[in-house]
């Protein structure tokens, strides 16, 4: 049922003019955006890093945006009231989408460093290819997780856009995405840690660089993402309950 | 197995909305007070009511997506708010409008991924799905993106969704909204066939020649409470005593409705457009013979066909709805 779900979202969310238009655009910009960066920083040799960096950012946003719209858009379709109607703990309704929302992300950080090749001829050569053909899906398996919990709070709220759009740049900045994390600020550390994006997005470049071995982060980044799907699954049959009696599932 | 399908008592529903950022207004709408009903099982049960009456409200309470704020309701026995997959195993739910719909993917996936929620068996997926397209004349398009599709070919796709899983209990929210006749009627056919074959349904509709003929029983719902309840024939009842004049008008002014409404003997009176013209319908005690007096009303508006008529469900309905807006009017202007 999750994968029946999962993709039909997917198909359901790749089809739409403005996904489109957003995921044929923004890789561009964000592959411009690492070159000019590093090569500002005068580090030629690390552009690859900076692609895949690129390219997490857009799975991220994907996620982001996907859990909170997606769960927003459903509001506005009417769809939410029915897929709530399912004889099944609304945590395993959600789940597909927001794995869908990474499952297009992917995407993202496909395109980006196809143009980072494309435009600025940042070699593909990764250091592990087989590390980073796994690491990629469980990153974006993990954010698809993260995601849920995200989603909870928006199938609560009417207006959480205004969340989205509030997390999307720290969240990029925190886990070390584009910057390396040692360059932040020392109180970020801890909240780093515990974000799964900040291990995920370590593991895809590890791979990517062979900076590290892949693996021990990969793990991290699955078991804090197994805790957020437990915390988000028990959040959600909460929220339900709670989106039932404040009246929030439809619009009206 | 529980002998009603559907029990409902004192049911309840308080909406409370905030509204504005700078100076938060909090706004309560008491949209159900006291709603009690029992509906046996494969009994097809009419909610009719004026806009705003609850209705949805009643059903949203009762299909599990809404709690009540106070009272109790229970499907097959199994209550709403404690037993919550228990009850939505047994229901189907399907609202007007072309809302709640994927309208990217097209009908045969939108199917499947509410066949694949909805618990229905993988082998038996397909067959089900085929039979439903087919049940709802959607089969040649189910291959189409629903963005493309009629609004009567959603709400046709709506309803093959709320089938899907086989539910023992159908509630159905103005379910013919925008379906053409023929398609309406066929849609009436369905239904009547579902209930005949022991499906319970809940239907609101605001065709009165509907609910008069699908219906077994039949709740009249306004400000949240159940008005009068009862088979169709009954209900007509509570226009006995009293006999229908239908004028047909070109140019009845408000001025003139109100000098009929004063007339003796008269009831209700209310003007409808039909195209060009207006259909004035005037109940009046049947014991009086009000026709004189209202065409004399009408002095100086073109004419056409007058009929006297017996009263139909109808004219029952609206004499009902009238009664509670006659009462409702003075505590409103006690509360202002
Ligand atoms: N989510 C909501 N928040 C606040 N008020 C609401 C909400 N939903 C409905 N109401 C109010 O509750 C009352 C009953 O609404 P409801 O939708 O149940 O009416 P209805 O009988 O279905 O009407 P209609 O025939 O127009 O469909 C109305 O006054 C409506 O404004
Ligand atoms: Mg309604």
């Amino acid at each position: 049922m999750i994968a029946v779900g999962a993709l039909l979202h997917a198909k359901q969310l790749s089809r739409s003019p403005f996904e489109i238009a957003t995921a044929l655009i923004v890789p561009v910009v964000q592959a411009t955006l690492a070159v000019y960066l590093f090569r500002a920083g005068g580090e030629p040799g690390r552009l690859l890093e900076a692609a895949v960096g690129a390219g997490l950012m857009g799975v991220w946003s994907s996620v982001l945006f996907g859990s909170g719209g997606a769960i927003q858009n459903q509001r506005w379709q009417g769809t939410l009231e029915m897929i709530m109607l399912a004889p099944r703990p609304p945590a395993l309704v959600v789940l597909p989408i927001t794995l869908a929302t990474a499952l297009t992300g992917t995407y993202a950080m496909v395109a980006t460093l196809a143009w980072g090749r494309l435009l600025y001829g940042i070699p593909l050569t990764f250091a592990h290819p087989l590390a980073f053909a796994v690491a990629v899906p469980g990153c974006i398996i993990g954010l698809g997780m993260f995601g849920l919990l995200l989603a909870s709070t928006f199938v609560l709220l009417r207006n959480a856009n205004a969340l989205t759009n509030t997390l999307e740049y720290p969240i990029w900045l925190v886990s070390g995405m584009l910057v390396p994390i040692t360059a932040l600020p020392g109180w970020t550390g801890p909240i780093a840690a515990v974000l799964p994006t900040t291990w995920g997005a370590r593991a895809v470049r590890e791979a990517a660089t062979g900076s590290g071995p892949t693996w021990p982060s990969l793990g991290i980044c699955l078991a804090i993402s197994l805790a957020c799907l437990a915390l988000g699954a028990i959040m959600m049959t909460h929220v339900e309950r709670r989106a039932r009696a404040a009246a929030t599932l439809a619009l009206a | 197995m529980s002998e009603h399908a559907i029990e409902a008592v004192g049911l309840r529903r308080t909406y409370r909305s905030r509204t504005g950022w700078l100076r938060p207004q909090r706004r309560e709408v008491e949209a159900v007070r006291g709603v009690d009903l029992t509906v046996g099982n494969g009994e097809l049960f009419g909610l009719l009511g004026p806009n705003g009456a609850g209705k949805t409200t009643t059903i949203k309470l009762l299909n599990t997506l809404l709690i009540p704020t106070a009272g109790e309701a229970r499907i097959c026995g199994f209550d709403v708010v404690r037993q919550t997959r228990e009850v939505r195993r047994r229901i189907g739910y399907v609202f007007g409008g072309d809302r709640g719909l994927y309208d990217r993917l097209s009908a045969r996936d939108n199917l499947r991924y509410f066949a694949e929620l909805y618990g229905v068996p993988g082998r038996e997926q397909k067959r089900r799905i085929a039979e439903l397209l087919d049940l709802v004349r959607l089969s040649g398009r189910e291959n189409d993106r629903v963005e493309g599709y009629s609004r009567g070919m959603r709400q046709r796709l709506h309803i093959a969704r709320g089938l899907l899983h086989r539910p023992r209990v159908l509630f159905l929210d103005e379910p013919s909204i925008g379906v053409d006749p023929v398609a309406a009627r066929e849609l009436r056919q369905t239904v009547a066939d579902l209930a005949a074959t022991g499906t319970t349904v809940l239907l609101t509709t605001h065709y009165m020649a509907e609910a008069d003929e699908l219906c077994g029983r039949i709740a009249v719902i306004a400000n949240g409470t159940i008005q009068a309840l009862g088979t169709p024939a009954e209900l007509r009842h509570h226009a006995d005593g009293r006999q229908v004049l239908e004028v047909e008008a070109y140019g009845v002014g408000d001025a003139q409705l109100a000098v009929i409404h004063a007339l003796p003997g008269v009831r209700e009176a209310s003007v409808v457009v039909t195209g060009a013209a207006q259909v004035l319908t005037v109940q009046s005690d049947a014991g009086v013979d009000v026709q004189a007096d209202v065409l004399r009303a009408l002095d100086g508006v073109r004419l056409g066909r007058v009929t006297a008529r017996q009263p139909t469900l109808e004219d029952a309905y609206v004499a009902i709805v009238n009664r509670v807006d006659a009462q409702a009017l003075p505590v409103e202007a006690v509360a202002v």
